[in-house]
This record gives structure tokens, C-alpha cells and sequence, in this order.
């Protein structure tokens, strides 16, 4: 039988990758996106484990609203990413500096 | 080893390459693919997990849109590969060692000691005619009814945010106003001679 060890194992190393994820490409905003994604799947596939094992509904209803939050946020940092490579012609990190920070 | 394990490592390893791959292929595109094989293959493992409404979910929603969103924002874009790409070995390293770093740490912590099979056994499988679908509804639209909504509220929020965002008006643009073509009288204002000097080449 499959150990609730294993899915949290599998969580826990996916969620390592995409964090090298972030560190490896931190200039192109798209892939850091797409870690932020992966990052969000390993924290999924931990509350659906969680679920089955505890034989409790509320880890999937919640894992129905991480969906619902992270589609939103896709779509809206999509949507900046667009209005910034029109005036940046650029979506390189090093590049938003218009704040100086 | 029985073939539910077997199953259940396969999908894993598949999960594990296609991260690896997103996060290291130069083509941002690529990556979107890789991802799109990642979330399949998690929806397998949700599978196992007895959630299929969620697997599902996991497919139409975010195969189906965010990815394919994703793929179409990063065709729009002309983007400059080569100077993204600088300074990628540079951080591979450093990269390396945090993620073997972190998933050690996670994995002392949530490894078989503390939730193998013998701390956590495993639930008995639901009969055929269980579904997953009618309980997560029955709860999600009673218990969580008011969580349920602003879920939705987001949505709307993400929608006017991302149409507010990229819709512009563009100045620039030549186009005949309908309502002056209708109004326009026979005389004077049909035809308008001028005398002007030809173009000189």
C-alpha cells in the first residue's frame, strides 16, 4: 500500500525544484510564474494525501479553492506581464527598476 | 511490490522529470509543455488519492485554461531568450544545493518515521458506487457555502482586473464614424471640391 510518507515525500521534492526554479531563473518572469505553479501542485498533491489518509473532505474542498485562487492569479499576473512588455518591451527582472528599490 | 505502488511511483517519477525539465529548458515554451505533463501526471496521483473530482478539475481547469493562457501570453511575447538566460549557470549551484538542502530537511521531517504506514494506515478503498463528486458537493455547497462564494468574487475580481489591465485605447487608428456617414445630406455635404497642386514626385 502506498504511505502517506510517499506523497508527502514527492510533495516536499517537488516543492524543492520549483524553489531552484526560482533561484535559477530569477530574470524571466514567465517561468518564475510557472514555478510559483509547481510550488502550488506540491501543497495540492500534500492536502489530497492528507485528505485520503485523515478520510476527511475539507483537505479536497480546500485544495478546490487553492485552484480557484492560484487561476485567478495566473490570470491577473498574466495580464501585468502583458501591460509591462508593452512598455518595457522586456520582461526581464532587472529591468523593473522604475521604483529605484 | 503490488501495482498500486508500482502505478504510484511511475506517475511520481513523471512528476519529477517533467519539474526538473520546466525549471531548466531554455524555451520558456517548452517549459509551459513540460508543466502541461507535470499537471497529468499529478492528476494520476490524485487519482489514486480517491480524489478524482479534483484530478479532473486539475485537468479542465488548469490544462484546459491556465496553461493554454500561459502558452498564449508567451506566444504574444518576443521575448529575448539568450538575455534571460544570463547568469543561469551562474546560479545553477546555488540553485542545486538549496532545493538537495530543503528536500532533506522536508523529507527528515514527513518521512516514513513520522507518517509511514504504521503511524498512518491506509484508509479501506470506497465501493464502486462511491462518489467523490456528490460528497465534495454536498459539503462544499452547505458547510462552505460562504467560502464558496467569494471564491467566486475572486473569479469575478480576476476577470475585470485582467480585462481592465490589457484593454487600451488606441489613438492612432483611422476609422469611419457610421452615425456622420447616415446623418450626410445630397448637396454640399456629399462632395467637397478643393484645388490643390499634384504631388511633385
Amino acid at each position: 500500500m502506498i504511505a502517506l510518507s510517499d506523497y508527502l515525500i514527492l510533495g516536499a521534492i517537488l516543492f524543492a525544484i520549483s524553489v531552484a526554479g526560482i533561484f535559477i531563473n530569477r530574470k524571466n518572469v514567465i517561468v518564475l510564474l510557472m514555478c510559483v505553479e509547481l510550488m502550488l501542485l506540491a501543497v495540492n498533491i500534500n492536502f489530497v494525501a492528507f485528505s485520503h489518509f485523515l478520510q476527511d473532505t475539507a483537505g479536497q474542498v480546500f485544495v478546490f479553492f487553492i485552484l480557484t485562487v492560484a487561476a485567478a492569479e495566473a490570470a491577473i499576473g498574466l495580464a501585468i506581464l502583458v501591460v509591462l512588455f508593452r512598455s518595457k518591451r522586456s520582461i526581464n527582472v532587472e529591468d523593473m527598476d522604475a521604483l529605484k528599490g | 511490490m503490488t501495482l498500486e505502488k508500482l502505478i504510484f511511483y511511475v506517475l511520481a517519477a513523471v512528476v519529477l522529470a517533467a519539474a526538473v525539465m520546466v525549471v531548466t529548458r531554455r524555451n520558456p515554451v517548452h517549459s509551459a509543455l513540460f508543466l502541461i505533463l507535470a499537471f497529468f501526471a499529478s492528476s494520476g496521483i490524485w487519482l489514486l488519492a480517491e480524489a478524482e473530482f479534483l484530478a479532473i478539475v486539475l485537468v479542465l481547469v488548469y490544462v484546459g485554461a491556465v496553461m493554454v493562457l500561459f502558452l498564449f501570453v508567451l506566444m504574444m511575447l518576443d521575448i529575448d531568450i539568450a538575455v534571460l538566460r544570463a547568469g543561469f549557470i551562474k546560479m545553477l549551484p546555488l540553485g542545486i544545493v538549496m532545493a538537495i538542502a530543503m528536500a532533506a530537511e522536508l523529507i527528515l521531517i514527513v518521512g516514513p518515521d513520522n507518517f509511514g504506514l504504521e503511524k498512518y494506515a491506509a484508509p479501506a478503498r470506497h465501493a464502486a458506487d462511491y462518489s467523490n463528486t456528490e460528497e465534495l458537493g454536498s459539503v462544499l455547497y452547505t458547510v462552505y457555502m460562504y467560502p464558496f462564494e467569494i471564491a467566486a468574487v475572486i473569479l469575478l475580481v480576476a476577470i475585470i482586473a485582467a480585462i481592465g489591465l490589457t484593454m487600451r485605447r488606441r489613438t492612432d487608428t483611422k476609422f469611419i464614424d457610421p452615425s456622420k456617414q447616415v446623418v450626410i445630406k445630397k448637396g454640399d455635404d456629399r462632395i467637397r471640391m478643393v484645388s490643390m497642386d499634384a504631388e511633385k514626385g
